[in-house]
């Protein structure tokens, strides 16, 4: 494979505390050093990437992808949802498994990694069911599923609605040490619901879907994973509510750890003023309010990390009315622009606290060995250029879905290269 | 009585909207406009009952996917008043129900050559999405819970007809006012006109976030008759409703319903309104309804007025050509 250098750019990788410019050495595929910065003569790897001005990152992790393959192709499959990452800067993404089937077998996992493999796009890990055939009734073959590769477990889609099953979920995964990723709603709250409940879904005549729908179950599954000592993951908080329930839970130092979705600390529901179905996703965009809670989460770390929640739905499906429409919207290509325009432009936070958001802290909730630039590691590597402005244009995106409301929007930050395994595997066209 | 013959250079052209699609988003002076365009259709076609040839040629389609009997009539009949052709596109039994969907329907009657659709839809905002793929105008005739204005704008009609001015007048509302699209075209109407709006009914059914808009909120019917002009009595929409946001319709007619011993309380010019179809004995006694200053019957007369304004201005020879819908457009940061 040869070796790789990317000279000068500004390495950030907050699991060996780095955030300085130097340059990055990999050969067959591995990391090899981080060192000799500008001293290394040009010519001397067999390709050199100058990555002056340019942020350079261990590669970005979306742990929370729904690439719909199998049963929803239309929508996504695993090789489009994967080059959407590409392109958007991920070198993994752990898909969810509300597939049709959903993947609740070690034959599914099996055909996930296949399928990956064949694309040779991005790495993806599985996110398996947390009960059989995702119905909530019986637990899932856990430990068979562990052995197929399943990094997580997750009826994401849906909540896992019986306490008594989810409580056993905590205990059961304890074994494997892997975490449950929940989808907290209570449905009898936000049954019929298409956004928010609030001043917006008032005037406009929808159905609500009240924040205490998520705080409700929030609190719920703290409770069961603290009595089991299991390790939740809640994910897609949207709510001010939401945020402090974490932030006490990890005070007494529970096993918690949670995410945040971009659309959810950039948007509010006065979105959906337009009636615009590219607004509507669950959980909700919440209010100004919440979208502060939030990203104050984000920068004290209670919420630990940046997931997309990436929803592609055919634009068919989308067109139909607001009620009628799914749930979803799109992540992977805005992700960056989103979290660099709206987080470390703003001051917010720093490129350290956002590469752990986006890598460092994904691989240690998902048990991976990426999300690092130590010496023999995996070459994952994402190269940002933090400056670059330009526009979302949906028609460019590599995903088969067009269901995003940024597009048109003006995001500043966007993935150079995404370097998968020591290969380029991404290079943005900066003409 | 103004002559027979109608002066197409009487309507004022400020108008500049393709559609009509609710009133929220709507200035004081393009409601008053409105209002003052169905004054003179009334006048010109002596209380609505002569036709005028004003619309001829032009083709108006009622497009309706919830049941409807006197919004429908009532525009189909301002239409033809005018001197419009009316097709009826009934949704049950089009191909919506082999699966196709809403949109690929309305572009094919545009396709047909049509120049405005009346749309009933019981998902709030489907005429929004509709004006958003159609260069034909149109016009809202109730999407869910969100807004009728042509039913808000016949109600305000009716009490402007009575009373002149709206300034200062106390209107309440008073009922089902999560449920109610003529409940919000009623509120943004009255309020850019200068009323005092109450709403009034159980928390469930009455948020108190209507506040947060400058409405006065109330749970206490008897607290507020005395007070008020004007009361819009709006139906109980069983239908909408999750779960039951009372404990009985029995309880319910006891605390809201309209009664002769709360009329005795209210202010002696007191008017009555409320949008049919209405449940007698849930939100108004029988003999409520009929008295004298019920303006039930006003309002379905006044309803064919506003109806002959809004599809002159909306698809009349002064129609704006290809205005966009006022949907808030986005940008970047």
């Amino acid at each position: 494979m040869g070796t790789l250098l990317i000279r000068g750019g500004r390495v950030v990788d907050p699991s060996q505390g780095i955030d300085r410019v130097d340059d990055v050495l990999v050969r067959d595929g591995l990391v090899v050093s981080i060192g000799h910065a500008g001293t290394q003569p040009i010519g001397k790897a067999d390709e050199t990437i100058d990555a002056t001005g340019l942020v350079v990152t261990p590669g970005l992790i979306d742990m929370h992808v729904h690439l719909r393959e199998p049963g929803r192709e239309e929508d996504e499959t695993i090789e489009s949802g994967t080059r959407a990452a590409l392109a958007g800067g991920f070198t993994s993404v752990a898909c969810i498994p509300n597939t049709e089937p959903p993947l609740d077998t070690q034959a599914a996992v099996e055909f996930v990694h296949q399928k990956a493999a064949r694309a040779d796009t991005c790495n993806v890990f599985v996110v398996a069911c947390v009960s059989r055939n995702r119905e909530g009734k019986e637990l899932a073959e856990i430990g068979q599923l562990v052995e197929a590769g399943a990094v997580a477990f997750s009826d994401d889609g849906a909540p896992v609605y019986d306490a008594e099953l989810m409580r056993r979920a905590f205990e059961y995964c304890r074994m494997f040490d892997k975490p449950i990723l929940a989808h907290e709603e209570v449905l009898e709250l936000s049954r019929g619901g298409v956004m928010h409940e609030g001043l917006v879904s008032l005037v406009l005549g929808l159905t609500g879907m009240p924040a205490a729908a998520e705080e409700v179950m929030i609190g719920r599954d703290i409770a069961l994973s603290e009595v089991t000592g299991g390790r939740l993951h809640v994910m897609h908080v949207s709510t001010a509510g939401g945020v402090a329930l974490i932030r006490a839970a990890k005070a007494r130092g529970a096993r918690i750890s949670a995410e945040a979705c971009p659309h959810h600390f950039t948007l509010t529901d006065d979105g959906l003023r337009g009636f615009d179905s590219n607004f509507k996703m669950s959980p909700p965009l919440r209010t100004a309010v919440d979208v502060e809670a939030i990203i104050a989460g984000i920068v004290d770390g209670t919420i630990d990390c940046i997931a997309t929640d990436h929803a592609p739905h055919a634009r068919e499906k989308k067109m139909l009315e607001l009620d009628r429409a799914p749930f979803g919207i799109l992540g992977l290509e805005t992700a960056v622009g989103l979290a660099v325009t709206r987080l470390v432009a703003t001051g917010r936070i720093g490129w350290p606290r956002l590469v752990e958001a986006m890598s460092t802290l994904p691989a240690r909730i998902l048990g991976l060995n990426r999300g690092t630039l130590r010496p023999g590691a995996v070459a994952d590597i994402t190269i940002i250029d933090p400056a670059v402005s330009w526009r979302v244009d949906v028609q460019q995106f590599r995903s088969r879905s067009i269901n995003s409301p940024f597009h048109g929007w003006t995001l500043q930050g966007r993935a150079a290269f995404t370097i998968v395994g020591g290969r380029v595997k991404h290079r943005l066209d900066r003409g | 009585m103004s002559s027979p013959t109608f002066d197409q250079q009487a309507v004022p052209s400020q108008w500049t909207h393709r559609h009509l699609l609710d009133l929220e988003r709507l200035t004081p002076d393009e409601i008053r406009l409105l209002l003052d365009t169905a004054t003179l259709f009334k006048e010109a076609t002596g209380g609505c009952r002569r036709k005028l040839a004003v619309l001829t040629g032009t083709t108006v389609v009622t497009l309706f996917f919830e049941n409807s009997t006197r919004t429908k009539t009532s525009f189909a009949l301002a239409a033809r008043r005018l001197g419009a052709d009316v097709v009826d596109f009934s949704a049950s039994s089009s191909s919506l129900s082999k699966g196709e969907s809403f949109i690929d329907t309305a572009r094919n009657l545009e396709a047909m050559g049509i120049d405005a659709v009346v749309v009933r839809h019981g998902t709030p905002g489907t005429p929004h999405l509709l004006a958003q793929h159609l260069s034909v105008g149109v016009i809202n005739a109730g999407d869910g819970p969100h807004e009728h204005p042509t039913q808000g704008l016949l109600d305000i009609f009716s009490i402007r007809e009575r009373l002149g001015d709206l300034q200062g007048v106390t209107v309440g509302l008073v009922g089902d006012i999560a449920h109610s699209r003529t409940a919000r075209s009623n509120l943004w109407g009255l309020v850019k006109l200068g009323a005092r709006v109450i709403v009034c009914g159980p928390p469930t059914l009455v948020s108190d976030r209507w506040r947060e808009l400058g409405v006065e909120v109330s749970h206490d019917l008897d607290a507020i008759v005395p007070r008020c002009d004007v009361l819009n009595l709006l139906r109980i929409q069983f239908e909408r409703q999750n779960t039951r946001p009372f404990p009985s319709v029995r309880e319910y007619a006891h605390l809201y319903a309209m009664t002769r011993e709360r009329l005795k309380r209210a202010k002696k010019d007191l008017l009555i309104l409320a949008p049919g179809p209405i449940n007698r004995g849930v939100e108004v006694s029988a003999e409520v309804a009929d008295c004298p200053q019920s303006l039930i019957l006003d309002q379905v007369a006044n309803g064919l007025a506003v109806r002959m304004g809004v599809l002159w201005l909306t698809c009349g020879p002064r129609a704006a050509d290809a205005v966009p819908a006022a949907i808030p457009t986005r940008g970047g940061f």
